[in-house]
């Protein structure tokens, strides 16, 4: 809310010298003050600054409240007028070019000078010509052959508001000679008000803050019809009837007969425009300001328009839910068809405005309204809400209406706003109100005790400390002993009752006594049991383990689109349904109001999220050329609808049916050379499948888990270089963790990358999760030596490796303790469709030194084995 | 002067320049090669000092012995000459390829491919580990949430104007969004931890619906700070927080108090509520881009459990009294590093993320 706080004046002492004390008090009461835009007033200097401020501090001795004497013709410019102007000191002859002036030329002394605001020479003002905001000194010109040294100012000059069509008129018992600093020297604080402080949003409320702050004396606003009771069966003039008391707990009106609507008195102009909003009539502006001031929104009928669409007699208000299909224009011009829980305002002829959120176009009051009808009103605030959200209109009465306006606020705004449009348009203001409130609003009753409030903020207040605080918010207060019972005023709603109104009255001593005076303390209370999180651990774990294995940790935006993640399927797959596409081609969760098309859906895969990082960091200008290493991973949700992940790991936290399955997943990428760019890698070799799984090989030993690996089959990857892997669970039998291997060809080229093959994987994280890492038992070391031995089999091409070494593994039984391959050869030498794997072997036992003769033994018994499980054949033998 | 004399006499003379020569020419050798030339020449079997052993024999019997005795003198000065000078030479052939060894120690070093930790796990990991020391233990909840979870149960009911706070994704499935906060997780929380205390930090990644810029993202990261006891007040969540500023940006030295401050602020879910800033360290207070010219830099929102949640948590608010805290790990990362552009934490460019 933009506050000007002169206007604060009005209502409570405040010192204006020192702004950034005004707003610090403000903003440690809860009204953030999130900027202070000058408008004449200037902030003091210090070093710190506090608060972001701009707009224009006006020079004391430079710009005064002057009056315009006499207007005469510019010598050579038709546009131009020469003025006899008074700064209260002396007369000068200033050039202005405002056209409103243009009718007065050539009359001689006016009869009745204008008052308006003068620059001196030297002034710093706004170049009220240029866009923007850009600071001028006013420096002696010669413009058509007239000397101009000082200036009649508009608005934007001084940095009131844009208004530069013309200068600016005050009114006409503006001081002459005053320095303009004292006359209307302001500032605007753009306050931040929140939705528990609506009461707040007025010029009143925050001038009540500062009072119980300060504990100055608050000037509440004095209508003239103060003591006025309306009177529910309706006046002469119209009556009200209300349909449903729960929307629409009160419905007040005035009237004002022989009004002529025009411009508002300067100041309420200035103020206005200070406080962000448009003059239109002094009709219109009384109901704004009246708005502005203590927060009720009003709304002002043609009474006229009414008395003829009821046929010459007394209008009835009727307020009512929408009938089906209802339509109605709004002043705006818009035309609306409505809800049947919007409640509208109307007449016996139909409909007039939306309760609470704009008034409709026919009975709106125009230059030509002669009587003026006022409401003030009460509106269900979750209503008013539900109306804006639908109808898509959020208007100043509606932002007051849907935070909850206390009923009280509808008399006081009306007897308020009668006063202004009376002032401001003259008329007379009929001395009978119409007040129709079936459903009084009952103000909460708190009952609190000192013991309460110490315990829970931590202080040591006395009972009659506590109820002066909440005295000065204006609470009713009785103390009986040791219970302090607590009414809330008459123009607040966020109070509640029972231990909630507990909590509310807190927060308010809280506030008043200063956030900043309660004294810090070290939590002294009881501390929970411990509870082990086996899935924060083990993701932790697992970033650390691919940190340490040279991978880089990405995180990615867990928004994407269908599209974006079906480039992992070769083109020819997209549109098809084919088995094994697994999750890829299945429905995504989607988001109901995307920002954009490619933030529509929530990740599937989160190897897609990993593949647009090294895409990302591929296309960047070298990292092809020099076929950089780029090595990523990323531990992360997929989101799975529940029905078909039904078999699949569950998180713990699967309360709700309804919510989709978070399904933790480690996913890998790997592209370029197997090692760092540097000075001496241009003929590093690119990394592989082997390199891949020789990672994957690297986190089951670092989780202490046993893992297996088998051929596997999927649409992403090479068909012959994709693998399962499989990890050992608790009972011994083995879990799918998820594939990896080279992505396929036809997939790599949905991506701009590099040539080289990607290696990918995208494994389960829970599998891992099983590990007891901490608790594993190891081997001591040997003490006795080994001996070590070398075989090289030859074998079909279709027996894996695995095979081998597993026939190894039995042959070899305890006293072979370690197989290692090292070597694989293919060529003319073995012979077409055979293979040569080549294994380091040792042999050790953990009670003597082996002999030669043992391990030879056990040498011939795996090779015996080898050539009757697999025929193989040992090479060079 | 007998013959014996005389044949004494001149074997000594042509021991002594057997001696000098050799030692003459040991002190020209100048590599190994020559070196073992010379080795042949003065002490090896052809050598006039070996030779002379092969002609003892020859000489009188008397003088065998004394003869005996020099000719192994000077084999033994030159054998020990020789052993002295292959040294000397070994060490000057090492100083030299020494010399021509010397490598550039400016060119740059041959890296092993360094894994990194996103800067995000990095700044988490710190606040977590700071708020472990004060018995706050990691607790995880999820990201896709029912409306009642969200909003509801955290004193936030359907239409009411708290819900303004935040702009929500709803998902396609009837009353589900993504999370707006962490704060659905006190609720998850409480309700496994009652009746006994919570003291929960909760991490994760929520969710708003806007437009992504330099100071905005859809998705950020949160931590949420939860304590629930029966003796816990507002001042001592003024004094977590507190201490958890000081060592989040503790300079050398260790922790030093930073000047704080809490100001009041609303949230449906805690009353009192307020808002922690923090004296910009950036500029001291004076004014600069990072505290938009106004000396704090807000951190933090927190407050005292609103009773609701407190019931909904399975609490008796009337009992129990709990704080809670809401952290921005994104923005904490940011002020930590002069990281000025939010995008950068999901758009996982190598030029950002190997500075971590």
């Amino acid at each position: 809310m933009k506050l000007p706080v002169s206007w604060l004046k009005d209502f409570v002492e405040i010192d204006l010298n020192d702004l950034f004390d005004l707003a610090r008090m403000l903003t440690m009461a809860g009204l953030e003050v999130e900027e202070i835009q000058l408008a004449g007033l200037s902030v003091p200097e210090t070093t710190r600054r506090e608060f972001k401020v701009h707009g224009l501090a006006w020079d004391r001795d430079k710009i005064f409240v002057a009056q315009i004497n006499e207007v005469m013709p510019h010598p050579n410019a038709e546009r131009l007028v020469l003025c006899r102007v008074f700064d209260g000191a002396q007369e000068h002859i200033v050039l202005t070019g405002a056209p409103s002036l243009l009718a007065y030329k050539n009359q001689g002394p006016l009869p009745k000078p204008f008052k308006v605001a003068y620059a001196l020479q030297g002034a710093r003002i706004y170049d009220g010509h240029a866009p923007g905001w850009s600071l001028v000194t006013l420096k002696p010109a010669r413009i058509r052959g007239v000397d101009s040294s000082s200036m009649v100012c508009s608005e934007k000059e001084l940095g009131i508001s844009e208004e530069h069509e013309d200068i600016i008129y005050f009114d006409d018992d503006a001081p002459v000679g005053t320095p303009l600093v004292d006359y209307i020297g302001d500032a605007v604080f753009e306050v931040k008000i929140n939705p528990n402080m609506i009461r707040n949003a007025c010029v009143l409320g925050i001038a009540r803050e500062i009072a119980a702050i300060t504990g100055k004396p608050l000037r509440a606003p004095r209508s003239s019809l103060e003591g006025v009771i309306g009177k529910a069966e309706g006046a002469a003039y119209a009556g009200i009837q209300i349909l449903n008391p729960e929307l629409n707990p009160r419905f007040v009106l005035g009237l004002v007969r022989g009004v002529q609507p025009q411009p508002s008195p300067y100041w309420v102009q200035r103020r206005l425009r200070l406080a962000g909003m448009r003059p239109i009539n002094s009709v219109v502006d009384a109901t704004n300001y009246a708005m502005l001031e203590i927060g009720e929104p009003l709304h002002a009928f043609d009474y006229d328009i009414l008395v003829q669409r009821a046929g010459g007699k007394p209008p009835t208000i009727i307020t009512r839910t929408a009938a089906p299909g209802e339509k109605l224009t709004t002043l705006d011009g818009v035309e609306h068809t409505l809800d049947d829980f919007t409640v509208l305002v109307c007449d016996t002829a139909g409909a007039l405005s939306i309760a609470g959120v704009m008034g409709g176009l026919e009975s709106e009051v125009s230059e030509n309204t002669r009587n003026v009808l006022l409401e003030g009103a009460s509106w269900n605030f979750i209503n008013i809400r539900k109306t804006t959200a639908s109808q898509h209109m959020n208007t100043e009465a509606s932002y007051r209406f849907s935070r909850g306006i206390h009923p009280e606020l509808a008399m006081t705004g009306v007897k308020q706003c009668l006063d202004y449009i009376a002032q401001w348009s003259g008329g007379n203001i009929e001395p009978e109100l119409v007040d129709a409130y079936p459903l009084p609003y009952k103000d909460a009753v708190v009952r609190i005790t000192a013991g309460e409030v110490n315990r829970r903020l931590g202080l040591n207040l006395t009972t009659t400390r506590i109820a002066t605080l909440l005295d000065r918010l204006d609470f009713e207060v009785e103390v009986e002993g040791e219970f302090i019972t607590a009414k809330s005023p008459a123009y607040r709603t966020d109070i509640s009752e029972g231990v909630i109104g507990q909590a509310d009255l807190l927060e308010e001593i809280a506030r008043l006594y200063g956030y900043d005076n309660i004294p810090a303390s070290r939590l002294a209370d009881a501390l929970p049991v411990q509870r082990r999180r086996p899935l924060y651990e083990g993701q932790e774990r697992m970033r650390d383990c691919l940190a340490a294995l040279g991978l880089m940790e990405v995180i990615s935006l867990r928004l994407t689109s269908p599209e974006n993640e079906r480039r992992l399927l070769p083109r020819r797959n997209q549109s098809l349904s084919e088995e094994g596409q697994e999750n890829l081609d299945a429905d995504w969760i989607s988001v109901r109001n995307p920002i954009a098309q490619e933030r529509s859906v929530l990740r599937r895969s989160l190897l897609a999220s990993v593949m647009e990082a090294l895409e990302v960091n591929s296309r960047k200008s070298g990292a092809r050329a020099s076929n950089e290493r780029l090595a990523f991973f990323e531990i992360g949700s997929v989101y799975l609808r529940r029905q078909e992940s039904a078999d699949q790991g569950q998180l713990p936290l699967n309360e709700d049916d309804l919510l989709p399955i978070e399904q933790p997943k480690v996913a890998i990428v790997l592209q370029g050379k197997r090692e760092k760019t540097g000075w001496k890698t241009a003929q590093a070799e690119t990394l592989d499948f082997y390199d891949l799984k020789g990672i994957i090989e690297e986190l089951l030993d670092m989780h202490a888990l046993k893992g297996s690996f088998e051929p596997a089959a999927h649409p992403s990857f090479h068909p012959g270089k994709c693998a399962r892997l499989w990890i050992e669970g608790g009972d011994g039998s083995p879990v799918d963790a998820g594939i990896f291997g080279e992505l396929h060809p036809q997939v790599k080229e949905n991506y701009d990358l590099a040539v080289e093959p990607v290696l990918a994987a995208e494994l389960d994280l829970q599998p891992f999760l099983k590990s007891n890492i901490s608790l594993r038992s190891i081997e001591s070391v040997p003490v006795y030596p080994p001996v070590l031995e070398d075989i090289a089999v030859i074998v079909d091409e279709a027996i894996p490796a695995v095979q081998v070494e597993s026939v190894i593994r039995k042959a070899g039984g305890k006293t072979l303790a370690k197989v290692s391959l090292f070597d694989v050869y293919r060529g003319a030498q073995i012979g077409e469709g055979k293979k040569s794997l080549a294994y380091n072997l040792v042999f050790q036992v953990q009670d003597h030194t082996l002999t030669d003769d043992e391990a030879e033994k056990v040498r011939w018994k795996i090779i015996r084995l080898l050539e009757q499980e697999l025929k193989a054949s040992l090479r060079g033998a | 002067m007998t013959d014996q004399d005389k044949l004494l006499q001149d074997l000594e003379a042509s021991y002594r320049q057997m001696e000098t020569e050799a030692l003459s020419a040991l002190a020209g050798v100048q590599d190994e090669e020559a070196l073992h030339t010379w080795q042949v020449a003065h002490i090896g079997r052809n050598s006039p000092v070996m030779n002379s052993f092969k002609r003892m024999a020859d000489l009188p019997k008397e003088l065998r012995p004394l003869i005996g005795q020099r000719a192994n003198q000077v084999k033994e000065a030159l054998e020990s000459a020789y052993e002295a000078r292959r040294e000397q030479l070994k060490q000057q052939a090492l100083q030299r390829s020494l010399e021509q060894e010397r490598l550039d120690v400016t060119l740059p070093g041959r890296r092993p491919p360094a894994g990194r930790l996103h800067p995000i796990t990095q700044t988490l990991r710190q606040i977590l580990s700071i708020f472990a020391t004060m018995g706050f233990q990691v607790y995880l909840s999820r990201d896709v949430e029912t409306d009642d979870f969200n909003f509801t149960y955290l004193n936030i009911p359907p239409h009411h104007p708290a819900r303004d706070i935040w702009d929500t994704f709803h998902l396609e499935i009837p009353n589900t969004v993504l999370r707006t906060h962490t704060s659905p997780g006190q609720i998850r929380a409480m309700r496994e931890f009652a009746p006994e205390p919570v003291r929960v930090a909760l991490p994760g990644m929520v969710y708003r619906y806007e437009q992504i810029s330099t100071r905005s993202s859809f998705q950020f990261y949160q931590i949420e700070l939860l304590a629930v006891g029966k003796n816990i007040t507002f001042g001592d969540l003024k004094g977590t927080l507190n201490d958890f500023v000081y060592r989040l940006f503790e300079k050398e030295g260790g922790p030093q108090e930073i000047r704080t401050r809490f100001r009041p602020d609303y949230f449906p879910f805690t009353e009192p509520s307020a808002e922690m800033d923090v004296e910009c360290f950036i500029c001291g207070g004076k004014g600069c881009s990072v505290c938009k010219q106004s000396g704090w830099v807000e951190i933090l929102g927190c407050g005292m459990v609103h009773p609701v949640v407190l019931r909904n948590g399975g609490y008796d608010p009337k009992k129990f009294t709990g704080f809670a805290a809401g952290l921005g790990v994104d923005r904490l990362c940011m002020l930590q590093h002069g990281i000025d552009d939010i995008r950068n934490f999901w758009r996982n460019d190598v030029r950002f993320l190997e500075q971590f």
